[in-house]
């Protein structure tokens, strides 16, 4: 019995230490790939010596804030954070709205094309950007929408519209219809069992579509490089590709500055919403 | 007026019983409903894609050049744009290369995935709250930040990759270039794309996962099936479609990348000897105002990624049926 007892230990012991191995192995791939997010914080804070030295400081040895200072202080940022402000909130605004009818559509109604939509919306987001860079271009060109942010709102929307309704209908789709139906037995108007039970439980997907959205369309780049030629009219991640231009000398350190302020916002709205945009995005892969 | 048309699937189904005009009626109105409720994105999507995509065909067919952009209007030349395209050297080195790249984007993407959501499936709770935070960090990065991180640290002079693997005693790095090379330029824009799209595998494989059902691994465990043998044939069938989605969706992302290799490699290093198919697109077609022939190699691309979805979706597909 005691023998037993002991071979049961020494198994539990075996377990255990397998386990500490491969929380080892969790720690080490932890470390290497959130490094690069980490030096760039990192040398956004040092001190020039520290950032052109030829050994690296591990940490920020005299914290500064001269780096963001700088990053601010050139031309154009407040204005191109501004554009990038506009055209996100107009094409999440739009999108959002547009989206959440078709996708009732798509997740509470049968009918003749519904398939077919589906498809169409799925392989709309199959289609490679690149491939559209030259006729939305020439088709902007014609309406005289090119370095103008109304045009780059219009090529945002190609590729939020279609996430937009895909990820609503999954999380229309996930509310119980006894819920709706149990609404309508009390007395409530098919409006009122919509706006009572449908708004609110779909409320945290529209939250949750929109801010995923929004990181979309803050991160673009290539549609808004090809789009707006004039410094005045760029968006953030345009300004921040053009930071040190053509010169042989970069400011590091405020480019990771530059760098840093542009991903703040996305991080900040990406761990709020992340949790439930996988959910949805799988969800919408496993039913489809 | 949206709510009053809008009708429980249990209704459509004509479960409820009604007087019979009222039904007929409302039949009529639930007929129209969801159409309505679709006209707003179809119009919307008809305009903004729709009407490029048409516009893109056309286009492949003209000389369309800075002269025409200005006009409105090209002038059609057949095939010219097409033969022009397929006659030029460097389209097939760069399709050649992008196929290459592609296949070594994915194949590290998904590999690496799978095995990071095979390490979140075995390690302590706490372990895998650090690393999916860890994780769902770098998935948040803005790719042009990205960039601007690893041109930093891959810096000749000074950068931290150099330092880091001469300390190591991988070799001697000091002031390696890592831009001098093709290879190693686009070497480095892989290390990039699959940093970059690791979290969206590892967490999406980790979910798919959760799937697998206990009773079965345990039961091939009992039958004396080793831990390969578990994966294989227990694992991966329940995984296959989520694999098969993503690997669909990396090949396009890959095939058609641009901001990556664009901005790390640089517009002034950036040749024909570089190029991948996306940015052969972006200097043939719109950098020198000569979209007609851009249209055509627009067209090529989608294509080509047709093509190469449409294969690797039909031999998943056959692979499913053999496995049931």
């Amino acid at each position: 019995m005691s023998a037993a007892a002991g071979a049961v230990r020494a198994r539990r012991r075996r377990k255990r230490l397998r386990r500490a191995g491969w929380n080892a192995i969790a720690l080490a791939v932890f470390a290497a790939m959130v490094f690069p997010v980490y030096w760039m914080v990192a040398t956004a804070f040092k001190s020039d010596d520290e950032i052109v030295g030829l050994t690296p400081t591990w940490l920020p040895e005299h914290p500064t804030l001269a780096h963001f200072r700088a990053a601010v202080e050139k031309p154009f940022f407040w204005t191109d954070v501004k554009n990038s402000l506009i055209v996100v909130s107009v094409t999440v605004a739009v999108s959002i709205v547009l989206a959440f009818l078709a996708a009732v559509a798509l997740a509470k109604y049968r009918f003749t094309g519904r398939k077919l939509f589906v498809v169409l919306v799925i392989g709309i987001q199959m289609l490679p950007q690149t491939a559209l860079i030259i006729p939305l271009y020439v088709v902007l060109a014609r309406y005289r929408q090119v370095n103008a942010l109304s045009g780059v709102v219009l090529t945002y929307m190609t590729f939020v519209l279609p996430f937009s309704v895909w990820t609503l209908r999954g999380f229309i789709i996930g509310i119980p219809k006894e819920l709706e139906e149990a609404a309508m037995v009390d007395g409530s108007t098919r409006l009122g069992a919509f706006v009572k039970i449908l708004l609110p439980l779909v409320a945290p997907g529209l939250v949750a579509t929109s801010v995923f959205a929004f990181i979309q369309s803050w991160n673009e780049y290539i549609f808004a490089r090809v789009l707006l030629n004039d410094q005045a009219k760029q968006t953030v991640t345009v300004w921040l590709s053009y930071f040190y231009g053509t010169s042989r000398h970069i400011d590091w350190g405020a480019l990771m500055a530059g760098s840093t302020l542009t991903a703040i916002p996305v991080v900040i709205f990406f761990l709020l919403v992340q949790r439930r945009i996988a959910f949805g995005l799988t969800a919408g892969a496993v039913r489809g | 007026m949206l709510g009053s048309r809008l009708t429980p699937d249990a209704a459509i189904a004509g479960a409820r019983p009604g007087p019979r005009r009222r039904v007929s009626r409302a039949r009529v109105a639930r007929g129209a409903t969801p159409y309505l409720l679709l006209l707003p994105v179809a119009v919307a999507i008809g305009a903004i894609l729709g009407y490029p995509l048409v516009d893109l065909v056309r286009l492949s067919f003209q000389r369309y050049g800075l002269f025409e952009l200005i006009r409105h209007s090209g002038s059609w030349v057949g095939v010219a744009n097409y033969s022009s395209v397929l006659r030029d050297g460097v389209f097939w080195h760069t399709l050649l290369r992008t196929v290459v790249f592609t296949a070594a984007n994915v194949g590290l993407t998904m590999v690496l995935g799978t095995l990071l959501a095979l390490l979140l499936v075995r390690v302590s709770a706490w372990a895998r709250v650090v690393l999916t935070a860890g994780l769902v960090l770098v998935w948040s990065m803005p790719v042009v930040v990205a960039v601007q991180v690893w041109y930093w640290m891959t810096n000749f002079q000074n950068g931290v990759v150099n330092y880091v693997l001469t300390s190591l005693g991988v070799g001697d790095f000091f002031q390696h270039d890592w831009y001098a090379t093709t290879f190693s330029q686009l070497a480095l824009v892989t290390t990039l794309i699959v940093w970059g799209a690791l979290p969206f595998v590892a967490i999406t494989v980790y979910a798919a996962l959760a799937q697998v059902p206990h009773e079965l691994v345990e039961a091939a465990q009992i039958d004396g099936a080793g831990p390969l043998r578990v994966f294989r044939d227990v694992t991966v069938p329940v995984l296959r479609p989520v694999l098969l989605i993503l690997t669909s969706l990396s090949i396009i992302w890959d095939f058609g990348v641009f901001t990556q290799p664009y901005l790390l490699i640089g517009q002034s290093k950036i040749t024909p000897g570089n190029y991948l198919m996306g940015i052969y697109l972006f200097e043939e077609g719109y950098f020198r105002g000569d979209y007609g022939r851009g249209a055509a190699i627009a067209i090529l691309m989608l294509l080509i990624v047709a093509a190469l979805s449409v294969v690797y979706v039909r031999r998943m597909a056959r692979m499913g049926e053999e496995a049931t």
